[in-house]
C-alpha cells in the first residue's frame, strides 16, 4: 500500500522551490477583462462555452422540429436541416464539451485542487481564452456569410465537404468553420500546456500524484490526450483548406462533380477520416475522461465515503486514454479501409470496454455501505451513471465490427453517442455546477429548482434518445431531414418521433430554470460558508470564498489522500487534505 | 426513496419497451442473420449487465440513504473484489468479440462462386453494371466519364462491350445466388444501404469497395445512401428486387448492353444531324 490512505504522522516534504511573485492586476480591465487569474479565466471560458451551446441547443431544437413534424416549417429545407445539424455537432462536441471542461473546470479546479496559486503561465492562459473567443466569432460569423455555414456533417468528410452539392460548400461556410477549428487547437493548446505543467510542477507540498483528486487525474489526462490528438485535426484542418482554396489534392481523387471533371487527382479521402479519427476518437475521451473524474468526487462527497479503488480508478483513466489512440478506426468500419483492420480495432475497442466497466463498478461500490445525501449533484451523478451505462453497453453493439455494420449510420449510432457523451457528460457537468457553484459565488443554487431542473432534464433525454435506439433499429439512417417513401419503416415511426421531439422541446425549456437559477442564486443564494458539502479536497479549505487572487495565503500542506471520508475514530465525517490530524507532524 | 424507485422504474421501463414495442429490425433477406444473431446476443448480455447494475444502484440508494447517525463505511479497497470483476466483466467481453470476430472473416472473405456486380453512386443516384456473357466487368475510370459515357467505362476494353448498364432502373437479384458488390463512387462519399440486406459499404471516389450477399428471399427493398453525400443525401433512394430464377432471366435478358448504349446514342446522334 503506497501513499493512498491516511497516515497523519507522515511529514511533508521540504519546498524545493521558492514561491514566485504573482502578476498583480490593478485597473479593471487587467483584473476582469484581460484577466491572468485562472478563475476568471475559467468564469470567462464557461459563459462563452455555455453560450455557445445554447445556440446548440436552440439548433437541436430546430432539428427535432423538422424530424418530429417534417414539412411543417418552410425555413427547415434539407439545405438547412444539413448545416442545422452540422453546426449543432460541431459546437456541442468542441466549442461547448471540450471547452467548458478543460477551459472552465480545469482552470478553476487545477491551481485550487493541487495547492497552487495560479496557473504556471498565467499569461499564456489569458491568450488562450482570448483566441478561443475569436475562434467562437469565427464560427458564429458562418452563420452569417453568402450560403450559410458548412452542412458537411460535423465530420466534415471530403470530398463533399468542399463541393458545390454541400451546403456553405463552396462558400465561406466550410472554410470559416476549418479556420475556427483551427484557432480553437492553437488556442487550447496554450491552456493545455498550462493544466499539464501546472499539474506536474505546480503541487504544493505533499500533494503527490497518488494524493490527487480524481478530477485532476481526469482533466490532467484528458488534456494530455487533446495535446496529442488536436494535432491530427489541426493538420488535416490545413490540408482541407489546401485543398479548397489552393487546388491541392491531399484529400481529393479525380472525380467529376455533375457531369463536370474536376481537376482534383490522386488523393486520399479515408487519408482524412483517418485522420478525423484519430482526433476524434480520443475527444470522445477528451469528454469523458474529466466527467469520469469529477463524478467519482461527486459520488464520495455526497456519499460521504471514500471513492472505492482508488488506485484502480487512477489506473483506469490512464489506460483508458492510452487506449484511444488505438481504437480510432472503428468510426471507419464501413469507410472502405481494408477490412482486416476490423479485427484490430474491434479488438482493441471491446478491450477499453474493461477498464471503463471497473469504473461503473467503483462507482457503484462507492454508494454500497454510503451515506448518501440526495442533494443536486448526486441526483445528476446518478444520472450520469445511467445513462453513461446505458450508452456504454451500446458502445459494445458498435464497437463490435460484425454488429456495427448492420447499425452503422442510423439513428442507432445518434443514441449511442448522445447518451455516452451527450447526456452522461453534460449531467456531470450540470451536478459539477451545482458543486462548485457555492465556491465561486460564495452562495448556494437553489435545490428546490435544481431538482426540478435534474428530473426534468433526466427523464426527458432518457426519453428523448432510449426510443430513438429502436428507430435505428428499425434501418432508418442518420442525417435524413424525413423519412421519405420507405416500405420497412412502418407509421408508427412518425409517431415516435414527433414524442421524441416533443421531450426535446421540453428538455430544451427546463433550461431556461437552470439559467434562472444560476443568475437569481448570485443574489438571492443562500450563504454558502466557505465548506458546504463538508468536503475534504482542497479549494473548499481557503480562507475567502469565492477564493481570492492567489487562492491561499499560506500554501497549504497535504497530509493525506483526497477520500478521508467517515474515517473511523475521526472527530468529523470527512477529514481535510491539509488536515494533520492525530499524530505528529513534523 | 422516491429515487430508488424511479430508478427501478428506468429499468423495468427500458425492458418491457424493448420486448413490447412495434420497431424492430426488418426481416433480412440475405444470408448475414448471423448479424441479426450477435445483435440479439449483445442485447442479452448487455441488457443483464444494464439490469443488474441498476437494481443494485436502487438497492443502495435506497439502503444507504442519509439517515441521522449513520456512519459510511471506510473500506479504501478490495483487490479480490476488483479482480473478480475484471475477470468476469473480460469473459463478457470475449462472449461478444470472438463470435463477432468469426463472422467478421465470414463477411469480409467472399465465396469464389460469387458473381460481381457494380454499383455506382453519384449525387444523387444510383446505377448497375452487370458482366455480360464473359463474365467479367470491363474497366473503368471516373477520367472516362462524358455525357456519353455516364459510368466512364473503358470503351477499349473488350470485356466491357457486353457488361450491362443498369442506369436509373431497378437492379434485380437471382435468389439463391452470391453477389460480390462492387461499389465505385463518382464524385463524393456514398453508401449503398439496403435495410434488408443488413450489409452496406461505403463508396469512395478513387477507389472500389465491396460486400457480398446471398439473397434468401423473393421481395422488392429500398435502397438508401447511408453516407451524407450532400443535400440530396436523404432522397438518394432506389429500389432492389430478389427474383426466382426465372424471372431473373427474362428480366436479365431484357437489359442492354454497353455496346448496344453506344450503338444506340450512335443511330440517336445520326437522327439528330439529319435535317
Ligand atoms: C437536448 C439535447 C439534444 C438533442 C435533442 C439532440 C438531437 C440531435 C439530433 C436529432 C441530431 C441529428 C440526427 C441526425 O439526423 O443525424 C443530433 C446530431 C448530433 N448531436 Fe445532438 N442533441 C442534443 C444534445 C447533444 C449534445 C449534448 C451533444 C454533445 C456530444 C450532441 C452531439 C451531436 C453530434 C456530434 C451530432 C452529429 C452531427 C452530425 O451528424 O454531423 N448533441 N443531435
Ligand atoms: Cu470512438
Ligand atoms: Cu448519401
Amino acid at each position: 500500500m503506497v501513499d493512498i490512505e491516511s497516515k497523519a504522522h507522515q511529514t511533508v516534504p521540504p519546498a524545493e522551490v521558492d514561491e514566485v511573485e504573482l502578476y498583480h492586476a490593478t485597473s479593471f480591465w487587467t483584473k476582469y477583462v484581460f484577466s491572468q487569474d485562472a478563475k476568471i479565466i475559467a468564469i470567462q471560458y464557461s459563459c462563452v462555452a455555455i453560450g455557445i451551446g445554447l445556440v446548440a441547443l436552440v439548433l437541436s431544437s430546430l432539428i427535432r422540429l423538422q424530424l418530429g413534424f417534417p414539412d411543417m416549417f418552410d425555413f427547415i429545407t434539407a439545405e438547412t436541416y444539413y448545416q442545422f445539424v452540422t453546426m449543432h455537432g460541431m459546437i456541442m462536441v468542441v466549442y461547448l464539451l471540450t471547452a467548458l471542461f478543460l477551459g472552465g473546470f480545469g482552470n478553476y479546479l487545477i491551481p485550487l485542487m493541487v495547492g497552487a496559486r495560479d496557473m504556471v503561465f498565467p499569461y499564456v492562459n489569458m491568450l488562450s481564452f482570448w483566441i478561443y473567443f475569436l475562434a467562437v466569432i469565427v464560427l458564429v460569423a458562418s452563420f452569417f456569410v453568402p450560403g450559410g455555414p458548412t452542412g458537411a456533417g460535423w465530420t466534415l468528410y471530403p470530398p463533399q465537404a468542399i463541393l458545390s452539392g454541400t451546403p456553405g460548400g463552396t462558400g465561406l461556410g466550410i472554410i470559416l468553420m476549418l479556420l475556427s477549428l483551427a484557432l480553437f487547437i492553437v488556442g487550447f493548446t496554450m491552456g493545455g500546456l498550462n493544466y499539464v505543467i501546472t499539474v506536474l510542477q505546480g503541487r504544493t507540498r505533499g500533494m503527490t500524484m497518488m494524493r490527487l483528486p480524481l478530477t485532476i487525474w481526469g482533466i490532467f489526462t484528458a488534456t494530455v490526450l487533446a495535446l496529442l490528438a488536436f494535432p491530427a485535426l489541426l493538420v488535416a484542418t490545413i490540408m482541407m483548406l489546401f485543398d479548397r482554396l489552393l487546388g491541392t489534392s491531399f484529400f481529393m481523387p479525380s472525380l467529376v462533380e455533375f457531369g463536370e471533371q474536376l481537376s482534383y487527382g490522386g488523393g486520399s479521402p479515408i487519408l482524412f477520416q483517418h485522420l478525423f479519427w484519430f482526433f476524434g476518437h480520443p475527444e470522445v475521451y477528451i469528454v469523458a475522461l474529466p466527467a469520469f473524474g469529477i463524478v467519482s468526487d461527486l459520488i464520495s462527497t455526497h456519499a460521504r465515503k471514500n471513492i472505492f479503488g482508488y488506485r484502480m480508478m487512477v489506473w483506469a483513466i490512464v489506460g483508458i486514454g492510452a487506449l484511444s489512440f488505438i481504437v480510432w478506426a472503428h468510426h471507419m468500419y464501413v469507410s472502405g479501409m481494408h477490412p482486416y483492420f476490423g479485427f484490430f480495432f474491434a479488438t482493441t475497442t471491446l478491450i477499453i470496454a474493461v477498464p471503463t466497466a471497473l469504473k461503473v463498478y467503483n462507482w457503484v461500490l462507492t454508494l454500497w455501505n454510503g451515506n448518501i445525501h440526495l442533494t443536486t449533484p448526486m441526483l445528476f451523478s446518478l444520472g450520469f451513471l445511467v445513462t453513461f451505462l446505458n450508452g456504454g453497453l451500446t458502445g459494445l453493439f458498435l464497437g463490435n465490427v460484425i454488429v456495427d455494420i448492420p447499425l452503422s449510420d442510423t439513428m442507432f449510432v445518434v443514441a449511442h453517442f448522445h447518451m455516452v457523451m451527450g447526456v452522461a457528460p453534460i449531467m456531470v457537468i450540470m451536478g459539477a455546477i451545482y458543486h462548485w457553484y457555492p465556491k465561486m459565488t460564495g452562495r448556494m443554487l437553489d435545490e428546490q429548482m435544481g431538482k426540478i431542473h435534474f428530473w426534468v432534464t433526466f427523464v426527458g433525454s432518457y426519453l428523448i434518445f432510449f426510443p430513438m435506439h429502436y428507430v435505428g433499429l428499425v434501418g432508418v439512417p442518420r442525417r435524413y431531414p424525413e423519412l421519405g417513401d420507405s416500405a420497412f419503416i412502418p407509421e408508427s415511426v412518425a409517431t415516435l418521433n414527433s414524442f421524441i421531439s416533443v421531450a426535446a422541446f421540453v428538455v430544451g425549456f427546463a433550461q431556461v430554470l437552470f439559467i434562472y437559477n444560476l443568475i437569481s442564486s448570485l443574489r438571492n443564494g443562500q450563504l454558502a460558508g466557505h465548506n458546504p458539502w463538508r468536503a475534504t479536497t482542497l479549494e473548499w479549505q481557503t480562507p475567502q470564498t469565492p477564493p481570492g487572487h492567489g487562492n491561499f495565503d499560506e500554501l497549504p500542506l497535504v497530509y493525506r489522500w483526497p477520500y478521508d471520508y467517515s474515517v473511523p475514530g475521526a472527530p468529523e465525517d470527512f477529514l481535510a487534505q491539509n488536515d494533520p490530524g492525530q499524530g505528529p507532524v513534523k | 426513496m422516491g429515487v430508488a424507485i424511479a430508478i427501478v422504474v428506468v429499468v423495468v421501463g427500458s425492458v418491457l419497451f424493448h420486448l413490447f414495442s412495434p420497431w424492430w429490425w426488418t426481416p433480412i433477406a440475405t444470408n448475414w442473420v448471423f448479424m441479426d444473431d450477435m445483435i440479439s446476443l449483445t442485447f442479452w448480455i448487455t441488457g443483464v449487465v444494464y439490469v443488474a447494475v441498476l437494481l443494485f444502484v436502487a438497492y443502495c440508494v435506497f439502503k444507504f440513504q442519509y439517515r441521522e447517525g449513520r456512519i459510511a463505511a471506510y473500506e479504501p479497497e478490495n483487490n479480490k473484489l476488483e479482480g473478480w470483476l475484471t475477470v468476469l466483466t473480460s469473459l463478457g467481453v470475449a462472449a461478444l468479440l470472438a463470435p463477432g470476430l468469426v463472422v467478421w472473416f465470414q463477411f469480409v472473405n467472399v465465396p469464389e462462386e460469387a458473381t460481381e456486380i457494380e454499383v455506382v453512386g453519384q449525387q444523387w443516384s444510383w446505377s448497375y453494371r452487370l458482366p455480360g456473357l464473359d463474365g467479367k466487368l470491363g474497366t473503368a475510370d471516373n477520367r472516362l466519364i462524358s455525357v456519353d459515357n455516364t459510368l466512364g467505362i473503358n470503351p477499349d476494353d473488350p470485356n466491357g462491350q457486353d457488361d450491362i448498364i443498369i442506369d436509373g432502373d431497378d437492379l434485380h437479384f437471382a435468389l439463391g445466388k452470391p453477389v460480390k458488390m462492387l461499389l465505385r463512387s463518382v464524385d463524393v462519399l456514398h453508401d449503398y444501404y439496403v435495410p434488408e440486406f443488413r450489409a452496406k459499404m461505403d463508396m469512395v471516389p478513387g477507389m472500389i469497395t465491396y460486400f457480398w450477399i446471398e439473397p434468401t428471399r423473393v421481395g422488392t427493398f429500398d435502397v438508401l445512401c447511408a453516407e451524407l453525400c450532400g443535400v440530396g443525401h436523404g432522397f438518394m433512394r432506389g429500389t432492389v428486387l430478389i427474383d426466382s430464377e426465372e424471372d431473373y432471366a427474362l428480366w436479365l435478358s431484357e437489359q442492354i448492353t454497353f455496346a448496344q448504349m453506344l450503338e444506340q446514342r450512335d443511330v440517336k446522334v445520326a437522327s439528330a444531324v439529319k435535317p
